[in-house]
């Protein structure tokens, strides 16, 4: 009879094809949170985080904002003495709170990243004035102003692209991507 | 002439668009030829990978599949796009279960992906196939007296790759001391300058610009030298706010590593890009004024 699989070990299914070696070899060193340069924004550090899904604290992980604050610099990956893929473990919590729609009401990054992967899959390559909606009413009205400010400046220098770029064989690029994920139509 | 597919990436075509000009040229005079890979796409950057790693893989296996038709090595100017490409190539190459799921995706555009090719980032390309040596005897600029800060950033050298040294690389300083320029010593040159936290987090993302573009002032560079646009556009276009924000007076400028490469070649900076800058780059200019 098949048992509902613990947290600690969901998580190790998601890190399967992942390059590292598994969670229960950390030694809680503490070496990634020492040189996560965000460590002090996150509810918990990568250190503490490691050690509660070890711990199968489910909820407290999954309402957490740790993996939503790691940029991708991969420091905490290649320094942890243990090989943990840190960084992938964080990638990994990030797909799991999508697909699970589990994740804080104001958090920007799971937004951003749907509306950034829908957007490449219509044109085929990434276009920066589709995806300002996904944030920038999360802003308060200075911060807007400011981001008005940037986006006309780089418009100016011809640095903003006025229509968005396509791919020659978009047809194609979308079939294979239904291939992946079937979409509806394609 | 070595022959590349080159993948410029999304940010090439406008944000980055003096990255791209200074790449073409620069790679033109030290006999490199760069042929666009014909019909990429995105990289699919940090987005794809928090949505669907499968869906990822498929998206950057499609432009190594047209790198293999074209029979050349893959370059990528931009950290990302490189990391991103890299990675997927070699996890392609040893997972023939990942290699056939994602074939089986990529015969709807009649590509297959065979691991035949390896890819590069472009400063790879200075650094290794045209060398230190070649780079110096063919520059007439050189930019004696220029005080550079190398910044590395993060994913030219993390994750690590092989016997990669990431904790203390070299290359990028070894360049700049090739086109006769001065690289600095800053604490920060392997730290993260926040990426898409940015937009995620801003907080936070002004935090690391802020902290870098401070240790790039107490090393007395004159300039901060990139491999990346998100790490230009971060450092660049977001000063502004963060002397806001901070209150500090920050002027730096931050150029693409190609754009200085360019100057010590003596190509007019026009063609190198330059122009398009937030922070004025007027005083750099003069560096390359005078001829070896």
């Amino acid at each position: 009879m098949l048992t509902k699989p613990t947290f600690s070990e969901e998580v190790s299914n998601l890190l399967h094809a992942s390059h590292g070696e598994p969670l229960d070899k950390c030694i809680q060193c503490g070496t990634c949170s020492g040189t996560c340069p965000v460590a002090e924004f996150m509810d918990y550090t990568p250190r503490r985080l490691i050690g509660m899904i070890n711990a199968n604290m489910k909820e407290e992980v999954m309402e957490s904002n740790t993996f939503w604050y790691c940029a991708s610099c991969f420091h905490c990956t290649v320094r942890c003495p243990s090989e943990i893929d840190i960084a992938g473990l964080m990638y990994a919590l990030k797909r799991y709170s999508i697909w699970k729609h589990q994740y804080p009401e104001d958090a920007v990054g799971p937004v951003f990243s749907e509306t950034f992967v829908k957007s490449i899959l219509r044109s085929g390559r990434s276009y920066e004035p589709v995806l300002a909606p996904s944030y920038i009413f999360s802003y308060g009205v200075r911060e807007f102003l400011n981001e008005a400010h940037t986006a006309t400046n780089l418009m100016l220098k011809g640095r903003l692209p006025v229509l968005p770029a396509r791919i020659k064989r978009l047809e194609n690029f979308k079939k294979v991507a239904n291939r992946i994920i079937p979409m509806g139509g394609a | 002439m070595t022959t590349y597919s080159y993948f410029p990436g999304c940010s090439l075509e406008k944000m980055a668009i003096s990255y791209n000009q200074s790449t073409k040229q620069t790679t033109k005079a030290l006999g490199v030829d760069l042929q666009e890979l014909e019909d990429w796409n995105c990289c699919g950057a940090t987005a794809y990978f928090h949505v669907d790693e499968l869906l990822a893989y498929a998206m950057v296996g499609r432009n190594l599949a047209q790198a293999e038709v074209a029979g050349h090595d893959l370059v990528a100017p931009c950290s990302a796009c490189y990391k991103n490409a890299y990675f997927a190539n070699a996890y392609l190459k040893e997972d023939q279960d990942l290699a056939n799921h994602i074939n089986y995706a990529l015969q709807q555009d009649n590509l297959t992906f065979s691991g035949n090719i390896e890819v590069k980032h472009l400063m790879e390309v200075f650094c290794d196939d045209i060398g230190y040596e070649a780079i110096k005897e063919t520059i007439s600029h050189p930019l004696k007296g220029l005080k550079v800060a190398s910044y590395y950033g993060c994913q030219i050298v993390r994750p690590k790759k092989d016997h990669e040294d990431v904790e203390n690389p070299t290359f990028f300083e070894d360049l700049m001391t090739a086109i006769g320029a001065e690289p600095v010593d800053f604490a920060y040159r392997l730290r993260c300058c926040g990426g898409s936290l940015l937009i995620t987090s801003r907080e936070a993302a002004f935090e690391l610009i802020f902290e870098l573009l401070q240790n790039v002032r107490q090393s007395e560079a004159d300039v901060i030298a990139t491999a990346c646009p998100l790490c230009q556009t971060n450092l660049e276009c977001y000063q502004r706010q963060i002397n806001q924000e901070y209150g500090t007076d920050f002027k730096i400028p931050v150029l693409y590593f190609t754009q200085l490469v360019g100057l010590a070649l003596g190509i007019a900076p026009k063609k190198l890009g330059f122009g398009t800058e937030f922070v004025s780059a007027d005083r750099i200019l003069t560096y390359a004024k005078e001829p070896a």
